[in-house]
């Protein structure tokens, strides 16, 4: 085939990568050496430097050959006598990002493959016994170290930190030993090229348990954190107070750079010099300061970036102990407050942080995301108190843009949480009730927006406290003493979906607690609530979106399995009327979430499942003859079985699996009571079963009628339900990776890998 | 070039530029914020204002309260309102050639200008601006007129009085100037002078200046203009706005290359984005009509209301308000509501391309359709009986001290389930509810101003780079009340020159550059020569002529046929024959061989007087930074000589000697021009 002149470079690719798999075990490499065939594809005499070689798949395919080929010493013995080392160095600056990448991991492969043999088990032997091909290797990572071209460098970092990042091999330490000196040079340049990935490499190594013991290393740590730019060095910091153990003087190091540009902003902000600062004696670093004053871009990054890793450092068990949680509050307040335009620096850095950072959306995003984090820790109340007008502010704020404001919901949130956790106390304290008093009418105005993403993220607002704080007094009051209630429920009917779905949650939510509208009148007490169900059936059987009928199942499922009073009264009708409504839905979420309110009517009736834990060993409970009949009868009405069945065989297996365990379940429970009157035979039996065929051939027209208790049991033996169970639990390409077509599949994966030729992230 | 400064509002400018012999006003806005010292004009009878208590002074004399009334710690005007007009004395009015609108708000004191200066020029307007200008000052006079005043108050302008009375009055500014609103007459006598002018039209002014309008982006028919000569751009920016609104995108590519740009109208609440204060409208709306609670929106009757009625035409249904009646009250209702969608061609690309579906460009239509929208021109009238409450109105004036606005904060004002919602940023709202203290009703506070921000500005100023900036002095300095606010102001480099009211201004850049013209005739005579590659040179001797500000090189006049005899025949009647080569003069002087030609003792024959000549003795030559000194000292004389000019300077009065170096330096290569001194 290879012969052939028009070879499809695809099929050539394939060929590449499917020589690389037989020519993995060691035999069939020699087999295939025999035929002189592995030259002919990886050597000099192959694709190499021909015309096919210009296709990136045949590149690709080559390198994929010989990364799986490579696993024994003859394949390595190979690669040095076909040159192909030349050829991966070459490749790692491939046009290709794909072939580029790959070529990098084939070099880390091969260096590992050739290491792992002599090295094995011993400490790091001497530069002068390792294997000529890794010493090829290694001396060109050690020329592309030092070259001026900062691809060339760039390549050679992010081949080192694959290394230290997957081989544990002892040989990495000498490799560390050899290299780093070469590393440590590259900080004298200025400015520092690929800092990116010397981080990365950095923290790769530093993440080497064979590696983390070195004492050189945390001093390369250290030296880079100070050579680096205040926007360079973040990532480095934020991965060193990451480790598990390093030296407290290199976690001060770092800590110190990330607090540098809150540091600086407290500074500049301070209304009188000598206010308690973030650092020490560093705030005015004077690097950190012209990065922050040099352009928009470069401060609104620096903050960004910032705020963000102090973010993810908050919650970990290893941040910087002890914790400045209360200068951070007041530097992120401050940062709030430049970009709402309301802080008033006197100072000319001040000044000039204000006018960048005035209005800055990104900036705001992240610093409402970080004070959303602190709200883990505690604050003197005065700081607490400015935590809670800048959130007013910003919720009131017509300036604030939609993704600000849901930052600042869930900021808000958060911090109303924190702040009521005080123990021993079931209401919220004077505080947070005035702060409510003040929020409802923010939410009530947020509520009318014009703008739909506001009105959704207040929804959404509303339900989570509610959620938490549905049973507090004061919470109670407060809403119920605002309009918040009503507008929710206007809101079912917004234009928006999302907002519909929203709204529908938090009206669940709202009467859940009983926290009505209005009050209802005092000689229909159910009336409202009443009105209310008839708007979820409504919008569960007309509205025209997905989102809001999922939204108006879940509700009437925690209904139901709340038992709430007015569901409680006739759950027989209210079944009925939401499965009727949910068997008749074209959205997948909606018929499983049918189902599961089913499960739930199911148990309620017949008792719980067993134990969900998948290796306790339940026993069926039983339940009495009489009830399951009477259960059974119950079913029949609200059409349950209909349903169930028809999800059975639906198009989508999520919804099929959720029916098979919910009859499997209900044959458990049936099974266990032997008493009750089968009708084996019965005709209805008979044309139950024929309507299931007809339905699983995809004929779904006909109705199953009324069916008999007794006939139900019958059908539920009858139909092989565990069979359907595995099937269903069977991955939906299954057929496809049958053993016949996986070559079909391989060819297949080459065409779709065909049509990704151009680089694509 | 000069430009005298009228008007101290940067959002109601008046100046004027002198340029190239022609006289141009820019804009002629009248500042209404002086009628918020006056009492409201109520429609209807108003028990409270009218028993409001007359002010007296400290030591109880009373003389004022006929004139000055009390109204919860404000003291107020008890008459007719008056506007501040531009100043007047700065330069003669008279002799303003043309003037330029660039839109329907600055144009509001062009009666005052052209009926009582003298003018006699010609304004320059585009049609939508004159039309709805027509409709602004016809509500205007409406308002005023319609509540006749009998009291005019003086008393209280005097001087020395108005020292002794409360701020603000205290502090109004030529309270002297300040007159009472034109008639209508007088709106049609000024509105007559007009000539309609289209978009990129270019308009000749006497020869000398071209004039252009430019879309600005603000408003139906607003523009910006362009005045330039043949070698100077000066380009007058007022009032513009980058946000997509209904009126025609702004054009900026044209403003590039300007020597100077006039910048004025930038947005008043440049800390408000509209698209924020728009939300804040409709959620404020919402929220009072839902509780049962009336809407009342003082606004102009043209400009942001057909953006908040397009607004509110897509949130009404969403927000259930489908029921709730909008009014839009105005004498000029109709005729406002009736030509925004007339004017298509001034009008947003997307708002043409309905008119050709063919649909009206602006939803209002539809509202006024399903009787969602009703307009009125008065409360008297229909009106009354098909009032409805809870509901929406639209009136003016904004400013709350006239129009059918003093009857709904009057009859609205006791409840707090009513709001007013201030959307027009013209007037300080607390200053204009003052005289409705005790108010109950909710204030909202939610200025809609699309003019352009120093954002905005920034990213203009960056894309035309003009050579200069003049702005008025409000815009060269952050806020009072945020003087950290830097971002607040204009920033350029060179820093903008900054105007105040009274001021005259001479802009920066000096004409270097006049066109002339050579008659094809003359221009066929010349024979260039090449100097160096690529410039050629020719020496010209013609008549310039020239009128209207056109100058052109004509061939001299042929000499009269000699009458008598060859006596008559002077040396200086000889027509220099422009066809004999003479050497060119230009590039440098080499120094050297200069100095050596002086030293020389030569005989000149172009020179024929000078019959015996010695050479200089005893001179030096200095290097300066910028050229040599050549120093003849025993002549007395200095000869500096600069890359770009020579000046021989010789105290001693014989001309002669000067002559003798003059020849010497013109017969070596000369480039720059050379001066005696």
């Amino acid at each position: 085939m290879l012969k052939s002149q028009d070879l499809s470079s695809r099929i050539l690719s394939f060929s590449l990568r499917l020589a690389g798999i037989f020519a993995a075990q060691e035999n069939c490499f020699q087999y295939l050496q025999q035929g002189e065939l592995l030259p002919t594809l990886f050597g000099e005499a192959g694709p190499l430097g021909g015309a096919a070689w210009t296709a990136p798949t045949v590149r690709s395919g080559w390198v994929q050959g010989l990364r799986t080929l490579a696993r024994h010493p003859s394949a390595l013995r190979f690669l040095a006598a076909c040159g192909a080392v030349d050829t991966i160095f070459s490749l790692q600056g491939d046009s290709s990002l794909f072939v580029a990448s790959a070529a990098g991991q084939l070099l880390v492969h091969v260096l590992d493959l050739a290491m792992r043999g002599p090295a094995e088990g011993r400490r790091g032997p001497r530069a002068r016994d390792w294997p000529a091909c890794a010493q090829k290797i290694v001396c060109h990572i050690e020329d592309s170290l030092c070259s001026a071209a900062t691809p060339q460098v760039t390549q050679a970092l992010n081949v080192l930190t694959t290394v230290f990042g997957h081989c544990r091999g002892l040989w990495t330490q000498g490799l560390w030993v050899r290299l780093s000196p070469l590393v440590a040079r590259l900080l004298e340049k200025d400015p520092v090229p690929a800092s990116h990935s010397l981080v990365d490499l950095l923290l790769s190594v530093a993440r080497s348990s064979v590696l983390s013991s070195d004492r050189g290393l945390w001093e390369t740590l250290a030296q880079t954190l100070s050579h680096l730019s205040p926007t360079q060095a973040g990532p480095l910091a934020l991965g060193i107070l990451k480790l598990q153990d390093c030296p407290q003087a290199l976690r001060t190091q770092a800590f110190g750079i990330l607090l540098q540009p809150l540091a600086c902003v407290l500074e500049a902000a301070a209304q009188a010099p000598g206010t308690p600062g973030l650092l020490e004696g560093a705030a005015g670093d004077s690097m950190t300061v012209d990065t922050l004053l040099s352009s928009k871009s470069a401060c609104v990054g620096l903050l960004c970036c910032a705020l963000a890793h102090l973010g993810l450092l908050q919650p970990l068990p290893q941040r910087p102990s002890p914790w400045p949680q209360v200068p951070l509050l007041g530097a992120v307040v401050t940062i709030l407050r430049l970009c709402s335009g309301s802080a008033a620096p006197t100072s000319d850095v001040g000044g000039r942080l204000c006018a960048i950072l005035v209005g800055c959306g990104r900036v705001q995003r992240a610093a409402l995301d970080f004070l959303g984090a602190l709200s883990q820790g505690t604050g003197p109340q005065e700081l607490v108190t400015q935590v809670f007008s800048i959130l007013l502010e910003y919720l009131m704020s017509p300036e604030s843009s939609s993704m600000v404001l849901k930052k600042a919901f869930q900021a808000t949130l958060r911090w109303l949480l924190s702040s009521s956790k005080t123990p021993g106390c079931c209401d919220l304290d004077p505080h947070t009730q005035q702060f409510l008093r003040e929020l409802l009418p923010v939410l009530q105005k947020r509520l009318c927006s014009p703008c739909w993403e506001v009105r959704d993220s207040g929804l959404e607002f509303l339900t989570q406290m509610t959620r938490q704080w549905g049973g507090r007094t004061g919470f109670r009051q407060a809403l119920l003493a605002s309009e918040v209630p009503e507008l929710t429920r206007q809101l079912l009917r917004d234009p928006e979906s999302y907002v519909r779905a929203s709204a529908v949650t938090a009206t669940g939510q709202l009467s859940g607690w009983g926290l009505r509208a209005t009050p209802a009148s005092p000689e229909r007490p159910g009336a409202q609530q009443e009105s209310l169900l008839g708007e979820l059936l409504h919008i569960l059987s007309t509205d025209s979106e997905g989102f809001p009928r999922r939204a108006a199942m879940q509700v009437c499922t925690e209904w139901l399995r709340d038992g709430r009073a007015d569901v409680a009264e006739d759950p027989e009708r209210f079944v009925a009327g939401v499965l009727q409504a949910a068997s008749r839905d074209l959205d997948w979420e909606v018929r499983a979430q049918g189902l599961e309110l089913a499960l739930v009517f199911l148990e309620q009736l017949l008792g719980q499942r067993g134990s969900r834990c998948p290796y306790s060993v339940g026993l069926p409970e039983t339940a009495p003859p009489g009830v399951l009949a009477q259960a059974l009868q119950v079913l029949c009405r609200v059409q349950l079985f209909e349903f169930a069945f028809r999800a059975l065989f639906d198009c989508d297996r999520p919804v099929a699996q959720k029916s098979c365990d919910l009859l499997l379940f209900l044959r458990a429970k049936a099974a266990s009571c032997g008493s009750l009157q089968e009708a084996g035979d019965s005709p209805s039996v008979a044309s139950v079963e024929a309507t299931l065929q007809r339905w699983q051939a995809g004929e779904q027209g006909q109705p199953l009628g009324y069916l008999e208790p007794g006939a139900i049991v019958a059908v539920l033996r009858s139909v092989d339900l565990e069979g359907l169970r595995d099937t269903l639990a069977e991955s939906s390409d299954h057929v496809e990776k049958s053993p016949q077509s996986l070559l079909q599949d391989v060819l297949a994966a080459v065409g779709v890998l065909g049509e990704n030729e151009a680089d694509c992230y | 070039m000069k430009l005298y400064c009228l008007s101290g509002h940067p959002t109601l400018p008046c100046n004027v530029l002198k340029f190239k012999s022609t006289t141009i006003m820019l804009d002629c806005g009248l500042d209404m914020t002086s009628t918020l010292n006056f009492l409201p004009l109520p429609l209807v009878q108003s028990p409270r204002l009218s028993n409001l208590p007359g002010w007296s002074l400290k030591d109880g004399n009373a003389f004022l309260d006929k004139e000055l009334k009390e109204c919860s710690g404000h003291v107020f005007v008890d008459s007719v309102p008056e506007f501040c007009l531009p100043e007047t004395e700065l330069i003669d009015l008279s002799t303003v050639d043309v003037i330029l609108i660039s839109n329907y708000h600055c144009m509001m004191a062009l009666p005052y200008i052209t009926e009582h200066t003298g003018f006699t020029g010609t304004v320059y307007a585009t049609e939508p601006t004159v039309q709805i200008g027509r409709l602004l000052m016809e509500e205007l006079v409406n308002f005023i007129e319609r509540v006749p005043k009998a009291q005019s108050a003086s008393l209280w302008k005097n001087k020395d009085i108005q020292r002794l009375l409360p701020s603000p009055l205290k502090d109004a500014v030529e309270v002297s100037t300040w007159r009472r609103c034109y008639t209508m007459q007088e709106v049609n006598s000024a509105l007559s002078k007009i000539q309609l002018v289209g978009y990129s039209q270019k308009i000749e002014l006497f020869g000398a200046v071209q004039v252009t309008p430019l879309s600005s982006g603000y408003a139906l028919g607003s523009s910006n203009w362009i005045i330039q000569s043949h070698y100077e751009k000066v380009s007058y920016v007022s009032g513009s706005s980058l946000l997509t609104t209904h009126p025609q995108p702004m054009d900026q590519a044209s403003l590039k290359n300007s020597d100077v740009l006039i910048l004025t109208g930038l947005t008043q609440i440049p800390t408000a984005n509209p698209d924020g204060m728009v939300g804040e409208f409709c959620s404020n709306l919402a929220l009072t009509v839902r509780n049962g609670g009336n809407v009342l929106v003082p606004c102009y009757p043209s400009g942001v209301i057909y953006d908040l009625l397009e607004c509110l035409y897509q949130y009404i249904d969403s927000a259930g308000l489908s029921s709730i009646p909008f009014y839009f009250i105005s004498p000029v209702a109709n005729s406002s509501l009736e030509f925004s969608q007339i004017f298509a061609e001034w009008l947003c690309h997307n708002k043409q391309t309905k008119v050709y579906l063919p649909e009206p460009p602006f939803p209002h239509a539809e509202l006024i359709q399903t009787n969602k929208l009703k307009h009125y021109p008065s409360i008297h009238g229909d009106f009354s009986n098909d009032f409805r409450q809870p509901c929406v109105v639209f009136t003016g004036h904004p400013s709350l001290r006239f129009g059918d606005v003093v009857h709904f904060m009057e009859l609205w004002g006791k409840s707090s389930l009513n709001t007013v919602i201030f959307t027009e940023p013209d007037f300080s709202y607390l200053e204009a509810l003052a005289p409705y203290q005790p108010l109950a009703m909710k204030c909202i506070y939610c200025p809609i101003d699309t003019r352009l921000n120093f954002i905005q500005v920034s990213k203009l100023l960056k894309e035309v780079q003009p050579l200069h900036v003049v702005c008025p002095e409000q815009y060269a300095q952050p806020p009072p009340a945020q003087s950290h606010r830097m971002d607040l102001m204009i920033d350029c480099q060179p820093p903008a020159m900054s105007y105040r009211r009274a001021e005259v201004l001479a802009l920066p850049f000096k004409r270097r550059y006049e066109k002339i013209e050579i008659m094809p005739e003359l221009a066929d005579s010349l024979v260039p020569m090449e100097i160096k590659p690529g410039v050629s040179l020719a020496t010209v001797s013609a008549v310039l002529h020239t009128k209207d500000n056109k100058h052109v090189l004509q061939p001299p006049p042929r000499p009269a046929q000699p009458t008598g005899g060859k006596k008559r025949k002077r040396a200086s009647d000889d027509i220099p024959d422009c066809k004999v080569l003479k050497p060119l003069l230009s590039g440098s002087i080499p120094v050297e061989q200069f100095v050596q030609t002086l030293e020389k003792s030569t005989h000149h024959p172009p020179v024929p007087f000078l019959l015996e000549q010695h050479g200089f003795s005893d001179i030096k030559v200095e290097d300066t930074a910028k050229g040599h000194i050549v120093l003849l000292q025993e002549a007395e004389t200095l000869i500096q000589i600069e890359e770009d000019s020579t000046h021989i300077i010789c105290d001693n009065d014989e001309m002669l000697r000067t002559i003798r170096i003059l020849h010497i330096l013109l017969s070596s290569k000369l480039k720059t021009p050379v001066c005696l001194k």
